[in-house]
């Protein structure tokens, strides 16, 4: 695997129609490090991930990711640069298999994606990196089933799996965990916590839990404003946010 | 140019424009609400024509015809909600496009089995056969000139209905959201098919309307259906003021453009490239027109969608 | 392992099949019908058509309703080509296949940042501005098209002018380039645009460009179409402005669909069926369209895996 990206954001601006969804945000992230983004629906923190990934382009400020300004990249040359997503609505290729979903991601991050004039089963090389990656995510099992068919939990294996299949250096997860029950909620967090340190990952998530335990640093963002930015024992205890985003869990709870 | 053929060739351009509208209308709603194309909306128009001409034919009066028109293709409208169409919702468009061509050439056949291959005449009320003078000097068509007072009429009701009235508002917000809409307790089915068959009746009043003009023979729907949708898709889809605003552009830049661009190419250019290039440019204006705007808002100019 | 990708066809169904359309008009002239050659030679080349939007339409899911302005690029391109002097096959059909390519190159460039109904209607209007601009310009023809005088020359002992080596020629073409396009699409860029099919937005998320390749895809089935249009051309001896009407663009559509879109004879069969149907049909009625819009829409309602899906899924 290729070395974890570092990743800097400065004045990051978007707008929808009247609203704000950016209003310079300013982020910068070590090379593998796993920082968290929480803060209240509608904040911007899905708006983050798509400006990020190229789905959607910032009005205003700058993405560089190492050394490289990516701001102005399409989606695909972000990818081919490390920068990989994974989706909070599973995104997968219904129709093929899991092993065809995680060999299409790999076979994008060839040089010549094209030059094959094989089918899939004489290209024992992809096959096998395909099932490596599939080893990756606990999904080697599931290799000839449906992506269609599988159980939620797995799909949530799998929209990982074809983020990290593309050779990410920096992952960018949109509520990975959306909707899993305990069980598999766990065994995802393993998952994540497998990654740290090999990949840089900005993490969207709601569940506190996971993010206190897997977190090096966190972002509060708030109405499209990065509000705190600390350790999450920093953050715990920082007065704005507790008000804001936490105080009311602390005094219900 | 005498400002007087300016006018004129304005003035059918407005004509042209109005009764766009009233096919862009019906089609950008079906397409908005229902996420539905209907290739068959030219057929709805084609069938108004031919009720119109033969009521009117029977019974003496074109004004008794325009009205069976109208009432017998929404009827028609309805039906075809309720038998066909509520089968193609959740299908994907490339079915829509394939079922409404079938349908297409159903209606052809059906119209050319019943009243023959030959266009057949629909004729405007005589009083208004005539030029008049609204203004020293300058002579228009009685009929042209009602056709577009007409046009508006429909348009401003139709404007009044959809902001004003409680069917209206239902509409709009299932145009901008069907699910949310349907959650927010509108009868989406009942909704869906009092859209298609107001649009059916609208086609109608544009058939009749056009009828005494061009001429009413099979097939006539299709190259006005083409038009429409070139209307709706720079208009936006499911905005029925794009509708009015795409319908309105359309209609002055293809009639101003055939009749001006020629001339303009014979002063510009020899004879040898403007008697062709002229003309040949007038025809595709429209579609360069089109293209031009996707291509600085791919989605139109007012989608109804956020 | 499980390919669900793959285009497998038997051997020995292939075989079969390939024969009996190298002895057809043999069969054909010992009955005494000979005449119907010519028409197995139109659907051969209709076929080939319907297989080049097939890929755009079935395999790439780009639903394209200006087909016909690449078959009618290539038709007048042959037919000025030979009117002109320019006798070859060699010269005339492979310029079809260019004018089919670059049409598809500019209409595919602009229409592709497009999707969904725009992407349709963009391709129609784009289909619709060719047509007008050939039936204006009277150096083609305008309405009336224009005559092709004689076959065009292929030499190697051929010849065209004879409606059996004619088909013999076609049937070379159409077994070669369906044999290069499965090729094509049991491998990786066809694992892509089918991936494109199944889920644009992520092949974009995983690296592939995703613009690219279907204008790719778009252009060379331009060119095939181009081709096409480039050999009726030749084989009617005349073209004419009908060729790009939208409704031409239809029926190919209902070709591919009625033949099954995204499988891989969809093309062939549904050329097949329409173009015999209605050669049957001319003898006895002049309202035979009435029966294909009947067919088309109970197939399109009744259709049990629903078009939407525009896959056969070969499981396991």
């Amino acid at each position: 695997m290729s070395p974890p990206a570092g990743l800097c954001v400065d004045g990051l601006r978007k707008r929808f129609g009247g609203v704000a969804a950016l209003d310079g945000v300013s982020l910068a992230l070590d090379a593998g490090e796993l920082h968290a983004l929480i803060g209240p629906n509608g904040a911007g923190k899905t708006t983050f991930i798509q400006v990020l990934s190229g789905a959607d382009r910032a009005d205003a400020g700058s993405i560089v990711v190492d050394a490289t300004e990516i701001a102005a990249f399409p989606m695909h040359r972000r990818v081919r640069l490390g920068v990989a997503r994974s989706y909070q609505i599973s995104s997968l290729f219904a129709n093929f298999s899991v092993l065809e979903n995680i060999a299409l991601a790999i076979q994008a991050r060839s040089p010549r994606p094209f030059a094959a004039w094989e089918p899939l089963n004489a290209d024992t090389a992809l096959v096998d990196r395909a099932t490596d990656a599939l080893n990756d995510v606990g999904l080697a099992a599931r290799a000839e089933i449906r992506a269609g068919d599988l159980a939620h939990g797995e799909k949530r294996q799998l929209d990982l799996g074809l983020a990290l299949a593309t050779g990410a250096r920096l992952l960018l997860l949109d509520e990975p965990m959306a909707g899993l029950g305990a069980a598999d909620a766990a065994k995802f967090v393993a998952l994540l916590a497998a990654l740290k340190g090999r990949v840089t990952i900005v993490l969207v998530e709601h569940d506190m839990d996971t993010v206190f335990r897997l977190a090096d640093r966190i972002s509060v963002l708030v109405y499209g404003r990065i509000v705190a930015t600390g350790t999450p024992e920093e953050i715990r205890r920082h007065a704005e946010v507790r008000r804001a985003y936490l105080g009311e869990e602390a005094e219900g709870g | 140019m005498p400002l007087a053929l300016i006018v004129e060739q304005l003035l059918n351009g407005l004509q042209l424009g109005l009764m766009l509208f009233l096919l862009a209308a019906g089609l950008t709603l079906v397409f908005g609400i229902m996420d539905t194309i209907n290739l068959a909306h030219g057929s709805l128009y084609m069938i108004g024509a031919y009720l119109a001409a033969t009521v009117t034919e029977a019974a003496g009066s074109f004004l008794i015809g325009i009205l069976a028109a109208v009432i017998g293709t929404a009827a028609i409208g309805a039906a075809l909600e309720i038998a066909l169409f509520r089968s193609l919702y959740r299908r994907s468009h490339l079915t829509q496009v394939l079922a409404t061509f079938a349908l297409i050439l159903i209606a052809n056949e059906l119209v050319r089995i019943v009243w023959g291959s030959q266009p057949i005449s629909l004729n405007m009320p005589a009083s208004l056969s005539g030029p008049i003078e609204p203004v020293a000097g300058f002579r228009y068509p009685a009929y042209r000139l009602v056709v577009i007072v007409a046009g508006i009429a429909v348009g401003l009701l139709l404007y009044v209905g959809v902001t004003n009235t409680r069917v209206g508002m239902w509409v709009r917000a299932a145009a901008s959201d069907r699910e949310m809409a349907s959650a927010m307790g509108v009868r989406t089915s009942r909704l869906f098919t009092f859209v298609f068959a107001a649009g059916a009746g609208l086609c109608a009043v544009a058939g009749a309307l056009l009828g005494p003009l061009l001429a009413v023979q099979v097939g006539m729907g299709e190259n006005i259906l083409i038009l429409a949708f070139v209307v709706i898709v720079i208009g936006g889809i499911g905005s029925v003021r794009g509708a009015l605003v795409g319908s309105l552009l359309i209609g002055i830049v293809d009639t101003a453009g055939r009749a001006f661009l020629p001339a303009l190419f014979r002063v510009l250019f020899p004879p040898a490239i403007s008697s062709e290039a002229g003309p040949a440019l007038a025809s595709i204006l429209i579609y360069v027109l089109m293209a031009s705007v996707l291509f600085f808002r791919p989605r139109g100019l007012f989608p109804a969608r956020g | 392992m499980r390919d669900s990708f793959h285009i497998s066809l038997s051997p020995g169904a292939t075989a079969a099949a390939v024969a009996a359309l190298v002895l057809l008009p043999i069969a054909l002239n010992a009955v005494d019908q000979s005449f119907y050659i010519v028409l197995a030679t139109r659907i051969l080349i209709f076929g080939l058509i319907a297989t080049s939007l097939n890929l755009v339409i079935g395999y790439a899911g780009m639903i394209s309703f200006g087909h016909a302005a690449f078959v009618g690029a290539g038709a007048y391109t042959a037919a000025l080509l030979i009117r002109g002097g320019f006798d070859s096959a060699w010269i005339a059909w492979p310029s079809g296949a260019l004018a089919g390519a670059l049409l598809a190159l500019v209409v595919g460039a602009v229409s592709l940042r497009t999707r969904g109904v725009y992407f349709i209607m963009i391709t129609l209007a784009f289909a619709q501005m060719v047509y007008y601009v050939i039936v204006s310009l009277k150096i083609l023809g305008g309405d009336d098209g224009l005559n092709v005088p004689h076959r065009p020359v292929i030499g190697l002992g051929v010849d065209l002018r004879s409606d059996a080596h004619f088909y013999y020629v076609v049937l070379a073409i159409f077994v070669l380039l369906l044999a290069v396009l499965r090729r094509f699409l049991n491998a990786g860029m066809g694992r892509a645009i089918q991936g494109i099919r199944d889920n644009e937005t992520r092949m974009e998320a995983i690296g592939f460009a995703t613009y690219r390749l279907k204008l790719s895809c778009f252009v060379a089935a331009g060119a095939v179409a181009g081709l096409g249009g480039g050999m009726i051309a030749a084989l009617n001896g005349f073209v004419s402005p009908s060729l790009l009407q939208w409704q031409q663009s239809g029926l190919l559509m209902v070709m591919v669909i009625l033949g099954g879109a995204g499988r891989f004879l969809g093309g062939m069969l549904g050329a097949a069926v329409l173009l015999g149907a209605d050669e049957i049909l001319s003898d006895y009625t002049t309202h035979g369209s009435l029966g294909v819009g009947i067919v088309l829409l109970l197939v399109v309602l009744v259709s049990p895996q629903g078009l939407s899906s525009l896959v056969r899924r070969q499981l396991g």
